[in-house]
């Protein structure tokens, strides 16, 4: 069964890939920064599955960002692939640090906690002149294995690029939500107290989720600012955690494809609904988000397992 | 010297302020476990209705003490119809799932009502600055005080006294206690629960609403100030311990003074010292300062 499912996702991800070279530019752009933020997603969905929701993920979603922005600055390395690596080692070890202290929380203190770390990089980012301040700066745009590309090509590449990250994250979350501490997810989020008299430390299994989430949200910044070019203190800020938030309720925490495809959802309506009704994105945005908790607890994601048990099809 | 004691008097002001919002806060979340993010809207409704209603008043040149009087209104009328609507048309449905799953509900009515407010009056910034011009300057110990700071000041103390009074001396106060203690065994005993859950919320987005309102002639009143003061009370209520009156003060003061002292001394830390202080605050007292553990359930 699983085989099946890797089977089905390589040939998803193929199919975008060569769908791509036919795909006009505005949509092309929607779909990297929409995949680079699926990335961050992702990572919520493996802690939402727990139960928790950080309302600070920015922080390590800046992170990653500016690392890239910082890096090309500062250094002469202009590899994408070196560039995206930093920037998860990076961002991993803050999750690991940040961890140590947020893996003890629960509930609305875990969500709190995570909102003030992220506020507290988004304080450091606004004041600091060298780090750009309000404005944010410019970041370099990275070779792809020593070559320097333009146009059309380059954009062709880092579309690729960002595609070949979700891939590799993609695998890596479906063997670990087969593993055991993967696996461990719903017991903790329904009661933990019990995993504990088996002689299992919850708080362990947290933090790594939190690690993993932390990386994941790390290369999805990194890729976000390679795609977009510019870095600025607003990635750090609550709103864009609540942004991600927003698509992890949306994606449901069943699936891992779901994260990519209401990341996607969510970067096509916000350009259209910013373009045919400005001023009342906040509105289509709170709404939703209303009526999926309201109609679909499970996200979009249960829809097709919903679907299935309707049909009398065995989910896997 | 000098420093020390303005950063004294502006921390005091800046947690009178705080002070206001947080306690409306806490107060729902006290009585009923939702962390209410829509205060934030609750408090730029204010701000905004008092901004206009006030500065119309000013302008036609009624009596000084009206005006004051207007900005209790406005925040009545806001914390009525909208505190009404959200717990009414909302959360109603949603009591009992998750708390973090209600967070979210609150969330979304923020994000609807961030737009509404935008689709009612626009992207311009209103100022109210009549008040400030009334309430006049006073020198003290060398440093220039407004007197609308300090009536501020003295509003915050007895908003205090009277939330502490009314909670353990009045009848709906101490049911509120039952209430708080112990949901269900509230219910079993004949307490109204539906409808001082009602009362409460109303009563917490009328003072969400007046901090709104009491705040609008300090600041520019323009889109996104609910999205700023909703992360500092927040901060408080967090750092105080949720859900009760002595924490909300005490966390209004903390936070007021370390950033009046990181204005004052470096200012390139403002945002940073809250958040930093909060996070300090959370390691050593895991549900801030005023709060008892709570035993975990099986």
């Amino acid at each position: 069964m699983t085989w099946r499912n890797t089977l089905v996702g390589a040939l998803a991800f193929a199919v975008v890939a060569s769908a791509a070279v036919v795909l006009p530019a505005w949509l092309m752009s929607l779909a990297t920064i929409a995949l680079a933020n699926a990335l961050v997603v992702l990572g919520l969905i493996i802690l939402w599955r727990a139960g928790l929701v950080p309302f600070g993920q920015a922080l390590f979603y800046a992170t990653g960002a500016y690392t890239v922005a910082l890096l090309g600055r500062f250094t002469d390395l202009r590899d994408a692939v070196l560039f995206v690596i930093a920037a998860a080692l990076l961002s991993g070890i803050l999750a690991y640090l940040v961890g140590l202290l947020l893996a003890r929380y629960r509930d609305i203190f875990f969500a709190m906690l995570s909102l003030a770390m992220s506020m507290i990089l988004y304080g450091v980012l606004v004041k600091t002149e060298t780090l750009g301040s309000t404005d944010g700066f410019h970041v370099e745009s990275a070779t792809f294995f020593g070559s320097a590309l333009h146009g059309r090509t380059a954009e062709l590449v880092l579309f690729w690029f960002v595609l070949a990250w979700c891939a590799l994250a993609a695998l890596v979350v479906s063997v670990y939500f087969r593993s055991v501490a993967g696996s461990l997810a719903v017991p903790v989020r329904e009661r933990e107290i019990r995993l504990e008299f088996l002689g299992i430390s919850v708080n362990r299994l947290i933090h790594l989720k939190l690690i993993i989430a932390g990386t994941l949200a790390g290369i999805g910044g990194a890729l976000a600012a390679l795609a977009v070019e510019h870095v600025d203190p607003t990635m750090a800020y609550w709103t864009t955690s609540g942004g991600f938030v927003f698509v992890t309720i949306l994606a449901g925490a069943g699936s891992i494809a779901a994260a990519f495809i209401g990341s996607f959802l969510f970067e096509l309506v916000r350009s259209v609904a910013v373009d045919l009704m400005p001023g009342t994105w906040q509105i289509i945005l709170g709404t939703v988000l209303l009526l999926t908790i309201l109609f679909l607890p499970g996200g979009l994601g249960s829809v097709v397992t919903v679907g299935r048990r309707r049909l009398g099809i065995k989910t896997p | 010297m000098l420093t020390a004691f303005a950063i004294l008097t502006d921390g005091l002001v800046y947690a009178a302020y705080l002070f206001v919002v947080a306690i409306g806060l806490s107060l729902i979340f006290g009585v009923m476990k939702i962390l209410n993010v829509t205060h934030g809207s609750f408090y730029a409704f204010g701000a905004y209705g008092a901004a206009i209603a006030v500065g119309a008043y000013f302008n036609a040149d009624y009596a000084a003490a009206g005006g004051f009087l207007l900005m209790g209104v406005v925040a009545i009328v806001v914390g009525l119809v909208l505190g009404l609507l959200i717990e009414r048309g909302l959360l109603r449905v949603v009591y009992g799932r998750d708390e973090v799953v209600v967070v979210l509900v609150t969330y979304s009515a923020f994000l609807i009502l961030e737009d509404v407010l935008r689709l009612l009056w626009g992207t311009e910034s209103y100022a109210l600055y009549q008040p400030l011009a009334i309430g006049g300057n006073v020198m003290v110990g060398g440093l220039v005080l407004s007197g609308y700071d300090i009536g501020l000041v003295v509003f915050a103390i007895v908003l205090a006294f009277a939330a502490s009074y009314a909670l353990r001396h009045t009848r709906y106060g101490r049911l509120l206690t039952v209430v708080i203690f112990d949901r269900e065994l509230a219910a079993a005993f004949g307490i109204n629960v539906s409808v001082m859950y009602t009362v409460t919320f109303v009563l917490g987005a009328i003072l969400g609403a007046l901090g709104g309102a009491v705040m609008a002639p300090k600041i520019a009143v323009t889109l996104g100030i609910g999205v700023e003061v909703i992360v500092l009370a927040f901060a408080v209520v967090i750092i105080g311990g949720l859900g009760s009156i002595e924490g909300a003060l005490i966390g209004a003061l903390i936070v007021g003074t370390c950033r009046a002292a990181a204005v004052h001394l470096v200012p390139q830390l403002e945002l940073f010292v809250i958040y930093a202080v909060m996070a300090l605050v959370l390691v050593f007292r895991p549900y801030g300062l005023f709060t008892r553990a709570q035993p975990r359930k099986i």
